[in-house]
């Protein structure tokens, strides 16, 4: 090994925590980056694969009941590659043990032969034998949820008979990557079930033979999806078409979609701030090492080293950290990937999921890396090439502080020598001073953000549970029923109050921007399930006109006094314009609430309501659920606190826990930083310190010169890391809410005081390192050294 | 004799205006070949200055300096690189080892890039430093800090040998050994030395002396006959 190589490990080894900092932070940039853009490329690539291999449709056309004969016209749509029929229909589940019915839907498989859409892929078992009456699949993730096996039989009720059915397979299909209740927004895989039968034996269940009440479609390649969608529904409204969608409409389809996004938008984002915090770290601590080392370079260069070779010496040192930071990275990326899988494949239904990491990835991470690296380092190699020899060789000439702060006045005579030379240390290398607290603040602004958003969530499941929602169950009917049947709720013993209301599916259209979702009637003063304004009161709904939550508007893009359009795909399917009275800030879903009455004028079905919110007699809860079990017209009940504990769940576990990550990295950046800064400061100021300790200044008046420049920086830093840190976690909630759930960032004193104290007590911890090191130092040895 | 170095008019400022430091101003000076030349001046004469640029480490502000036929003065910055690393070897006022490295790899450091250089062991056996091969600076005294930077400077076997004090902060006893050196390397290798010093006494062993005082050339005298480094007395 060359001497030179032999300084530079020499070199590394003496600043190692420095080093370990530095390529912690590099790691956690290139990990995140690795992690996220390889489940990105896992999920988009497996969601393809599935897609291809399963046959995924298209488009989807649900009907209410056409004659198998409309298929022939249905396929000569132009570009309309292939059309099959299927029936499907709604379904209860009673499980033991379990007091409220579980919701959940059937679907047909042919009676012979292979689906041409959506096949299911078999996790476990054989297909139901053909003709057989009472065998199912059963959709695999809610049999695991709900410990069902092959063999097991199970109770279901479908159009009002109440059946016991045998499990002979487990199965997934790729329109069900991702399943949820309607109505309900929180996926839990335990809270929706979905069975196949045999066509035969489904149809006559649903009174369907001869017909279908679903068509699935393929386009071909060129196909215009919106003219396709048009003559379907023209071909289908006579028997009850309720519109025909895309794939992009599929709900499971968004969700998985937006999840992809979430990431994509993320890996993009987020690893670049983190190595443009390693660079700017790694230049710091660089340039002080060049300055530090100016003879060394001038002696190189007097022995006839070039510049360049001078130069690579240096560079060496930046690649060393940058490679070694980012193939730590490229293994915890790699890590943390295959344990993220799992969140994934419990949330949603993907048959096969293995973390490949994205090769472009690791390229990507490890030269980002050491470009930012190299980009802190040009400056400090520039300097090194401009260092004239016979200059370096001159002994440093004591640093001007002439033109520096004067300490006069009464102010002044009142600082002692160590303040006024911490002051004007500061004052001197005003630039270095920036330097140092802009890194401090950006670990402020991390950490404080990453706080907020801790507390975010869960200030989201709070409003959502207790704000805007207040009822403690919610019980869906089959069909659209009279006013009565809300009194005939309110007499079930220990219902303590009930508000009905009506759930209409429709889409949404504002000129080109469309969602397909649904409206929610409410009555004129709900008490328990409201929309509320951004100071949480609630607003009352107008007479005429429709509220929209947030999420929604911002959708639609769409604003207060605007005229949304309401295509109704229930009844009538009325096509409303409805002028948007108010935004509300809802945080769960997409929601659009109007008046109870406005909505059934609408529909010209005054009086109907689809289901109601109850608070009940916790004591006497499971029998009010038993009961609702046993109401024919019940399609479903979802219990506040199980949606809760779900919502809670699924944010832990499923894509919010990228949070944990991120708070996890956000601190150890912020501790990383301040640790160096703590450690520039000793190099910098340690012969002063033991020119002070020779001079009878005290350890701790030494001390205090040394550390005091750190101490004040880093309260320079807090309040505008905290201001930064406040932006910062607007961008952040942004980038974790999704269509399911939004996460408000407000100011949260709470947050940023929390991140203050972690930065001081990261400056206490680095400072007392950094002193233990220097009273272990003999003062001779600090003396004796040029540095 | 073939001459080493020629300067003509040689200058150097340092700073400008009224707080401008005229450290040369106008040296006319000829190092012959194989010679021992010791430079003697009073503090601040301008003797570190010259030294500096006849080892290519420094450019004048005017005047032109010559190594045999090469004109230093000419070179770019890579080419006066190259002079120094295929010529000449420093030891410096202040001992500038890499406190990082052992005696035996701030050897290295320079035989590593030279063309034919000694065994780094010779070299410090040469200043007597065998048993301390594999100490750090830190560990070693001043002399034996500056006795190192010697076997450096002679490693590399060069034509031309600048030393700035090198006995400077060392003891009579040491200070001897150390000239002993450089005499062999004169004697052996045939290799110019250029010595600055404080010490008059010193004068007594080199060939040729070179005076200055306020940035010129005071006086070069020519020794008719010099003592041996042993006969040297502080
Ligand atoms: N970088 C510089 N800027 C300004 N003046 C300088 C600089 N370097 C040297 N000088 C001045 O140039 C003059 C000559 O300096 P030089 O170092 O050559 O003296 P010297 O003869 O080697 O002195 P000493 O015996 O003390 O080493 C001195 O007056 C010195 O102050
Ligand atoms: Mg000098």
């Amino acid at each position: 090994m060359s001497p030179l190589d032999r300084k530079l490990l020499r070199d590394l080894g003496r600043i190692k925590g420095q080093v370990i900092a530095i390529m912690l932070v590099i790691g956690v940039g290139v990990m995140l980056q690795v992690m996220m853009s390889g489940l990105v490329a896992s999920l988009s690539e497996t969601q393809r694969a599935y897609y291809e291999r399963n046959r995924m449709a298209d488009v989807f056309a649900p009907v209410t009941r056409a004659p198998q004969s409309q298929l022939a016209r249905l396929s000569q749509i132009p570009d309309v590659a292939r059309v099959e029929g299927r029936v499907t229909g709604g379904a209860l589940f009673d499980l033991p043990g379990e007091p409220i019915p579980i919701r959940g839907k059937a679907v047909s498989l042919p009676d012979q032969g292979e689906a041409a859409f959506n096949a299911v892929y078999l996790v476990e078992g054989a297909l139901p034998a053909p003709g057989a009456r009472d065998e199912i699949l059963l959709l695999a993730g809610f049999a695991e949820a709900n410990g069902y096996g092959l063999g097991d039989r199970i109770d279901v009720t479908m159009n009002g008979t109440r059946r016991t059915l045998r499990i002979v397979g487990l199965a997934e299909a790729p329109d069900l990557l991702f399943v949820a209740a309607p109505g309900e927004m929180v996926p839990d895989p335990a809270r929706f079930g979905v069975i196949w039968m045999r066509r035969n034996a489904l149809s006559a269940i649903y009174d369907m033979d001869g017909a279908f009440n679903e068509a699935l479609f393929s386009l071909s390649r060129l196909a215009v999806e919106a003219e396709v969608l048009d003559r379907i529904d023209a071909v289908l409204d006579p028997w009850g078409g309720t519109g025909a969608y895309g794939r992009d409409d599929l709900v499971s389809d968004r969700f998985v979609q937006e999840e992809i996004g979430g990431l994509a938008t993320m890996s993009r984002a987020v690893p670049p701030l983190f190595l443009a915090i390693a660079a700017f770290l790694l230049y710091i601590v660089v340039s002080r090492i060049v300055q530090g080392e100016r003879e060394e370079i001038g002696l190189l260069k007097a022995f006839g080293y070039t510049g360049a070779e001078v130069g690579a010496h240096y560079f060496k040192m930046v690649l060393i950290v940058a490679v070694g930071g980012a193939a730590l990275g490229c293994a915890l990326g790699i890590l943390s990937g295959r344990a993220m899988i799992p969140v994934y494949t419990q949330f949603y239904n993907f048959p096969f999921l293995v973390f490949r990491p994205d090769p472009a990835s690791f390229v990507i991470g490890v030269s980002a890396s050491i470009a930012a690296a190299s980009a802190g380092g040009v400056f400090v190699l520039r300097r090194v090439f401009a260092l004239e020899p016979a200059e370096a060789m001159r002994p440093p000439a004591p640093a001007d502080y002439s033109r520096t702060i004067t300490f006069t006045g009464r102010f002044g005579r009142m600082l002692d020598q160590p303040t006024r030379m911490v002051l004007r240390s500061i004052a001197r290398q005003p630039l270095r001073a920036a330097a140092l607290a802009a890194g401090i603040m950006g670990g402020m602004a991390l950490a404080s953000a990453m706080t907020t958003i801790y507390g975010a969530f869960d200030r989201m499941m709070a409003l959502s549970f207790s704000v805007i929602d207040r009822s403690d169950a919610t019980v869906y009917f089959t069909r659209p029923l009279g006013e009565k049947a809300a009194l005939e709720l309110a007499r079930i013993p220990g219902v303590i109050a009930v508000e009905p209301m009506r759930n209409v599916s429709a889409v949404l259209r504002n000129g080109l921007k469309t969602h397909r979702g649904a409206v929610s009637g409410m009555i004129a003063n709900p008490e328990m399930t409201r929309a509320i304004d951004a100071d949480h009161a609630p607003i009352p709904l107008p007479a005429e006109g429709i509220v929209l939550g947030q999420a929604l508007a911002d959708i639609l893009e769409i604003g207060p006094g605007e005229t949304l359009t309401v295509e109704v795909r229930e009844g009538r399917q009325p096509v409303l314009e409805v002028p948007v009275a108010r935004v509300a800030s809802s945080l769960l879903g997409a929601p659009a609430y109007m008046r109870l009455d406005a909505l059934n004028r609408a529909m010209r079905e005054p009086g109907r309501i689809s289901g109601a919110h109850l608070q009940v007699d916790g004591n006497r809860a499971d029998e009010i659920y038993r009961t609702l079990k046993d109401m024919p017209s019940v399609a479903g009940v979802s219990v506040a606190e199980t949606a809760r504990e779900s919502l809670q769940k699924l944010m832990d576990q499923g894509a919010g826990s990228a949070r944990y990550i991120m708070g996890a990295v956000a601190f150890i950046i912020t501790f990383g930083i301040v640790y160096n800064a703590a450690r520039i400061a000793q190099a910098e100021r340690g012969r002063d310190l033991a020119s002070l300790r020779v001079m009878g200044f005290s350890k701790g008046e030494a001390g205090f010169v040394l550390l005091g420049e750190l101490a004040v920086i880093t309260l320079v830093a807090i309040p505008l890391g905290s201001a930064l840190g406040y932006a910062l976690s607007f961008a952040i909630a942004a980038g974790f809410s999704s269509e399911l759930y939004q996460i408000p960032a407000t100011f949260d004193p709470f947050s940023h005081g929390f991140a203050a104290s972690f930065v001081l007590g990261a400056a206490v911890v680095s400072g007392l390192l950094v002193k233990r090191d220097i009273d272990r130092t003999e003062l001779i040895t600090v003396l004796k050294s040029r540095e | 004799m073939p001459v080493a170095f020629t300067t003509r008019d040689l200058t150097k400022t340092y700073g400008e205006g009224r707080s401008a430091v005229h450290a040369l101003r106008g040296v006319d000076v000829e190092i012959p070949a194989g010679e021992i030349v010791v430079m003697l001046g009073a503090s601040g004469s301008g003797k570190s200055t010259l030294l500096n640029i006849l080892g290519g480490l420094d450019r004048p502000s005017s005047g032109t300096v010559h190594f045999r036929d090469l004109c230093l003065t000419d070179l770019n910055d890579a080419r006066l690189t190259r002079f120094r690393r295929q010529h000449v070897g420093f030891v410096f006022q202040f001992y500038n080892l890499m406190p990082s490295l052992t005696a035996r790899e701030n050897v290295e450091l320079v035989t590593e890039i030279a063309e034919n250089p000694m065994a780094p062991e010779e070299a410090l056996e040469v200043v007597g430093l065998k048993q301390r091969v594999d100490h750090f600076p830190s560990q070693l005294s001043g002399g034996e800090q500056q006795r190192v930077a010697i076997a450096r400077a002679i490693a590399k076997q060069p034509e031309v040998l600048f030393c700035d004090e090198p006995t400077g902060a060392l003891d009579s006893a040491t200070g001897r050994a150390v000239l002993e050196v450089l005499h062999e390397v004169n004697a052996r290798l045939g290799a110019t030395v250029l010595m600055v010093t404080h010490a008059a006494n010193i004068a007594g062993m080199a060939h040729r002396v070179i005076r200055l005082a306020d940035g010129q050339i005071r006086e070069v005298e020519v020794n008719a006959t010099r003592i041996a480094p042993a006969e040297v007395v502080w």
